[in-house]
């Protein structure tokens, strides 16, 4: 079998086109992932630009409020740009100019990851273009200017769904015309190896840091750690510092929509079949005749109809568990945290607040629950405004 | 003879590419006949898929129509049955990876063999992933299609020495359309190919013109057309049949000198 695997999953399917994009991107992965200067630059990034370590915040009033376990928050929304996906860009795009490319492209659904992206572009001197569905160019269009006001130019893809999975399409279409200069910043956990394996180590740092936070603080592991999963990039960086320990809980929590069971739904984990699509054999939600559902799911950062492959073999083989969460219960929770805490969540982070909700109060007092907050919800505001039947003008 | 072999047999070969239910399932299959009356020496047909990753604006349009339609591979199988009941056109299916897997693999090459398909083209499935299908394909007498493209460089080699049937060489990078300049790097590509392997090579990708088709054709075994077809399928609907084969007659005509 070929390169990438976790079990089943992952792999390189893409047109013969890229192949050479692909492994010379491995074969720069493996030559500077462990170069000092490298590894040295991207820290100071980390610490000074990008605001790391991330806080890992008790949340006592929840704590209180829910009853059971004790709750920490670890705090990816404090993360220059607003979310984990900085972590990623910030490697990929360091990377990508020692390979001396000198334009960035990517896919955004929520936006936070085309922002970093722009971002990191606009940091180092790189032109930069991002392919972000109409639909949610609509609905996050505060992030639609964050982009362009940092340099980039923001393409709105009027292809299939109009959402994540044809922002992935367009940004790979894209990339198959000009590979010489350009690199092409997957967001997520997901695509064709080396993707999975470049943007979870990127983002291993997050479970590292609960890790050594948590010892500090409370001085043993977390009982269960809860993350949302769209390709799955906040969720496998918390988990993976704790995937051999087996003691620990790995709960992802997917998008349900209004429900698994209507068809506006992108719970891949909970409804999905094994497919191969965006380079990877992994879960899609599909119809039987193989061709991708159009999935639906408030938080535009979950609406992808896959997950990506290490999510796919860690369910396989039992070590992670998948859950659903709706678009009422994640704007509950988005709501809740706003309230309780202060903190008002991206509406992607509000899935698994949520679970945490349902899940606190039966795990006991003496057991302890970390919740990844991947990202800040200041973009979401305007919509939930709208979920609530309330108009604001931005 | 196998199909397959003799269609390199008689000079350049002009291969057009449809996509199967679009506009309608009889129209693909009243495309097929015409086409290969016309002077075709194989039809590419393809499976509409949701997310046509490697296909341009033109052929995704088709895709969009197709499924619209509601055609699925059942029906591109039960009409390649019907056609090889009078007619030995040679055929070769274009599907993305992710319908064949669904479908199930050996179901999917079975059915294939059943329906008398010759080939099939892959674009998701690159040599190192060519395992997922090759057994498959050998096991129900389906041959595999290798692509090569210009940013392949050093790999050519390795693909060209496992090719079967014939090798499609993508003439320019990018994706499926219809493209105005062409550049030169099908040459180098052949060459690289023919000198591992003694092997047709077909052209495609951008070619719609005449005077593009001759020019190509110098340096290899064939030409395929694919968004310049589609377009004409889309522009007259259910009437296209006469449209397309005149265009057919004209691109073969020109390859033929
Ligand atoms: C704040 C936030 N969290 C989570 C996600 C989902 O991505 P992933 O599953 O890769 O973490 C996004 C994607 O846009 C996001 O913006």
């Amino acid at each position: 079998m070929s390169k990438g695997r976790f079990g089943i999953h992952g792999g390189q399917y893409v047109p013969e086109i890229l192949m050479n994009a692909l492994i010379e991107l491995e074969q720069a992965y493996e030559r500077y992932k462990s170069d000092p200067d490298f590894t040295a630059e991207l820290d100071y990034l980390l610490r000074n630009y990008a605001g790391r370590p991330s806080m890992l915040y008790y949340a006592e009033k929840m704590t209180k409020d829910l009853g059971g376990a004790k709750i920490y928050l670890k705090r990816e929304d404090l993360n220059h740009t607003g979310s984990h996906k900085i972590n990623n860009v910030l490697g990929q795009a360091l990377l990508a100019k020692r390979m001396g490319k000198t334009r960035l492209i990517a896919e955004t659904g929520a936006g936070q990851h085309g922002v970093a992206t722009a971002t990191a572009a606009a940091l180092m001197g790189m032109e930069c273009e991002i392919y972000m569905g109409k639909e949610d160019t609509e609905r996050q269009a505060l992030n639609v200017y964050r982009m362009e006001l940092l340099g980039a130019k923001v393409h709105a893809v009027t292809e299939g769904t109009q959402t994540l999975k044809d922002a992935v399409n367009e940004a790979m279409r894209e990339w198959t015309r000009r590979i010489g200069d350009t690199h092409y910043v997957l967001g997520s956990a997901v695509g064709p190896h080396p993707f999975p394996v470049i943007v979870r180590d990127f983002q291993k740092i997050i479970g590292q840091e609960v890790k050594r936070q948590l010892a500090e603080k409370e001085g043993r592991l977390p009982d269960a750690v809860m993350a949302c999963v769209g390709g799955g990039s906040n969720a496998i960086g918390i988990f993976h510092d704790f995937i051999d320990d087996e003691g620990v809980r790995l709960i992802g929590c997917e998008a349900a929509g209004h429900g698994i069971d209507t068809d506006k739904t992108a719970a891949t984990m909970t409804l999905g079949s094994v497919g191969i699509f965006h380079g990877m054999k992994s879960y899609f939600c599909q119809d039987e005749y193989g061709q991708i559902a159009p999935v639906y799911s408030i938080s535009a950062g979950l609406d992808y109809p896959g997950v990506g492959p290490e999510h796919s073999g860690l369910r396989d083989r039992g070590r992670a568990e998948y859950v659903p969460v709706t678009d009422d219960e994640a704007v509950e929770a988005f709501e809740y945290l706003s309230r309780t805490e202060g903190i008002i969540p991206a509406i992607e982070s509000a899935h698994a607040v949520a679970y945490a909700m349902k899940s606190a109060p039966e795990m006991g007092k003496d057991k302890i629950l970390v919740i990844c907050l991947s990202g800040r919800g200041d973009k979401d505001v305007a919509s939930i405004a709208r979920y609530r039947g309330v108009q604001i003008c931005e | 003879m196998n199909r397959l072999s003799k269609v390199f047999s008689g000079g350049k070969a002009f291969i057009p590419f449809i996509t199967a239910g679009d506009p309608s399932i009889t129209v693909t299959e009243q495309l097929i006949y015409s086409m290969y009356e016309a002077g075709a020496d194989l039809v590419e047909i393809g499976i509409p898929f949701s997310d046509p990753v490697a296909e341009g604006p033109v052929i995704q349009a088709a895709d969009e129509r197709a499924l619209a339609a509601g055609v699925t591979v059942d029906d591109v199988f039960s009409m390649m049955e019907r056609v090889r009941k009078s007619c030995d056109v040679p055929v070769a299916l274009m599907t993305y990876v992710n319908p064949v897997v669904r479908y199930g693999t050996e179901r999917f090459m079975a059915n294939c063999g059943r329906a008398g398909i010759d080939a099939v083209i892959v674009p998701d499935v690159p040599f190192e992933e060519r395992d997922e299908l090759l057994p498959y394909c050998r096991k129900h007498g389906i041959t595999l299609i290798s692509m090569v493209t210009p940013a392949s460089g050093e790999r050519i080699r390795m693909i060209a020495a496992e090719a079967e049937g014939f090798v499609y060489c993508v003439s320019s990078p990018g994706v499926t359309g219809i493209r105005e300049k062409i550049g030169h790097e099908a040459g180098g590509m052949i060459k690289a190919v023919k000198d591992v392997k003694d092997i047709p090579c077909a052209i495609g990708f951008g070619i719609s013109t005449p005077e593009q088709a001759a020019e190509l054709s110098c340096y290899g075994d064939g030409i395929i057309v694919g968004s310049a077809v589609v377009k004409i399928v889309e522009e007259y609907g259910e009437d296209c049949v006469g449209h397309v084969a005149e265009y057919v007659r004209r691109m073969k005509a020109a390859i033929s000198v």
